[in-house]
């Protein structure tokens, strides 16, 4: 029991990650980037060849998959994105799809179908606590996604480009007459998204170590409904959705059947989105005119 | 009076919407300069083209004698301009203070407590109210904190874009006021307004923009006795 709890956060925590770069690029864009699941999987490929056949020391992989997918992010809104920005949403959302399956498809021929082993890059002894055992990628997990929900909050809420980040998801126009470089701040939040996918990436194939190039779509797409079950936009909201849906997809898996697990995450998306649409912590804002 | 902006032959186009048809106009040092107009003239057009939020098709804007064609809207703040746009489009999920602080987004974090205690002091609301979020406070606090904002840059030309709208008489006297002690403590401004009246008792001079032209330039004194403007804008 206590053990599937545990994994549950555990596997929620990566979501959360993920569900992060979804919802912050959502606040500021406005657009759903759905390129972002396979800029994880592009991370997990980092890892693996810097680790595998470069045989560098695992935090230095880490890192390096962390510079990589920041650059690939930042490249990515420059080339596909910013020329849209006063396109249709929809125009926007078929070149996400389409930034999708160019970086599958580049993957594809990059490293080819057969999956590869992911290395341990966390290689420390597992915990007992109370006669269960808990593996320490679990720990490190949610301690990172704690980490990162701290430094994520106290930025957009404490330092200069946190705020104007917050002032350009509101009104672009306005911020613009504040002297706040629009471009600029959609390229850092593109950067920051793409950093923290490249920890997801690492975290995920730790904990299932077969890497594809499909390894990240899956989960894209769930921490996507995670992002969208706390409320899309809002930072705690991506947090609680994406763990909330980890420890439902584990005890479905464990109590219910493997197979339905999916379907069943999804079935409670739907039942939150019908009772509250605008998801847990989504905000209805009441504003005086 | 050296002139601190000046606008030569501006054309503007929204696709084939001819929108502004090469209006000529200046402030001066010191000036209350206000541009009056009925819906659709070409008031906020205008605006929005200097501050670099549109682009022109031709013409020329200097701020303090240097060019901004081509200089985007972000790096013009820096140069001295401040636009308190239509609308007012505070940060409404930002509190008080935040949205002062965006307001100085170009200068110094040593010098934003200064410019915050001269803001609250000329709006002591705003004080008050400084940690709720900006969008809980009432049209005319709103009104007040755009401007509050703008100021934050330390402009030296103020434009203003329909303050006056949507509040109530005695909120818009208290708002010409202010304008009028922001006039006295040494900002330039610029002022779009519909509320001819008004604009033009507190204005040095005004122009009257019609479908995109500058059709009537003068003293404010002069406009509020001229027939056609009493006509046209001051109901009789």
């Amino acid at each position: 029991m206590l053990s599937y709890l545990i994994n549950g956060i555990s596997l929620g925590s990566v979501y959360a990650i993920i569900a992060l770069g979804y919802t912050m690029v959502y606040g500021i864009a406005k657009m759903l980037n759905f390129a972002h699941g396979d800029v994880i999987m592009i991370g997990g490929y980092m890892a693996f060849c810097s680790s595998s056949y470069l045989g560098w020391p695992p935090i230095i992989c880490v890192l390096f998959s962390i510079v990589v997918c920041t650059v690939l992010g930042i490249i990515i809104e420059k080339l596909a994105y910013k020329p849209l920005r006063a396109a249709s949403s929809l125009a926007v959302l078929i070149t996400a799809i389409g930034v999708s399956y160019f970086l599958q498809n580049a993957a594809l021929l990059i490293w080819s179908s057969n999956p590869k082993a992911f290395p341990n890059l966390i290689n420390l002894p597992s915990l007992q606590i109370g006669g269960t055992q808990i593996s320490a990628v679990a720990l490190i997990t949610i301690a990172a996604c704690i980490v990162i929900m701290i430094v994520l909050t106290l930025f957009t809420n404490k330092t200069k480009m946190g705020k104007a980040m917050r002032a350009v998801s509101e009104d672009k126009g306005a911020a613009q007459l504040m002297g706040i470089n629009v471009n600029g701040t959609i390229s850092l939040t593109f950067a920051i998204g793409s950093g923290l996918a490249a920890i997801a990436g690492v975290l995920l194939c730790t904990a299932y170590p077969t890497l594809m190039p499909t390894t990240g779509a899956m989960p894209g797409i769930k921490a996507f409904t995670a992002a969208v079950f706390g409320g899309i936009g809002s930072i705690p909201g991506a947090m609680i959705g994406g763990i909330l849906l980890g420890i439902i997809e584990i005890f479905a898996k464990a109590y219910i059947s493997t197979q339905l697990s999916d379907a069943i995450v999804f079935a409670v998306l739907i039942i939150v989105l019908i009772v509250k649409p605008t998801g847990l912590l989504g905000k209805k804002i009441a504003e005086k005119v | 009076m050296s002139s601190i902006l000046s606008v030569t032959d501006l054309n503007v186009h929204y696709g084939s919407i001819h929108a502004l048809k090469g209006i000529t106009f200046e402030v001066k040092e010191g000036e209350i300069v206000t541009l009056i107009g009925a819906n659709g003239a070409g008031k906020s057009t205008t605006l929005n083209t200097i501050s670099g939020l549109l682009k022109p098709t031709s013409g020329k804007v200097e701020l303090l004698g240097e060019s901004l064609m081509g200089c985007p809207a972000h790096k013009i703040v820096e140069k001295g301009m401040a636009l308190c746009p239509e609308g007012r489009r505070v940060f409404s999920q930002l509190s008080v203070r935040e949205n002062l602080e965006m307001g100085a987004y170009t200068r110094p974090s040593s010098e934003i407590e200064d410019s915050l205690s001269m803001v609250y002091e000329q709006f002591p609301r705003l004080k008050e109210r400084s940690k709720q979020t900006a969008g809980t406070l009432s049209g005319g606090e709103q009104q007040m904190l755009a401007m509050g904002r703008a100021l934050m840059s330390k402009p030296s030309l103020m434009m203003l874009d329909e303050p006056s709208m949507g509040l109530a008489p005695i909120l818009v006297e208290q708002i010409f006021d202010i304008i009028k002690s922001l006039n006295k403590a040494g900002t330039t401004i610029l002022l779009v307004e519909q509320n001819a009246q008004m604009a033009l008792s507190i204005a040095n001079r005004a122009y009257v923009l019609e479908t995109g032209k500058i059709v009537i330039s003068g003293t404010g004194e002069e406009l509020l006795c001229d027939e056609a403007v009493r006509k046209a804008y001051l109901g009789g």
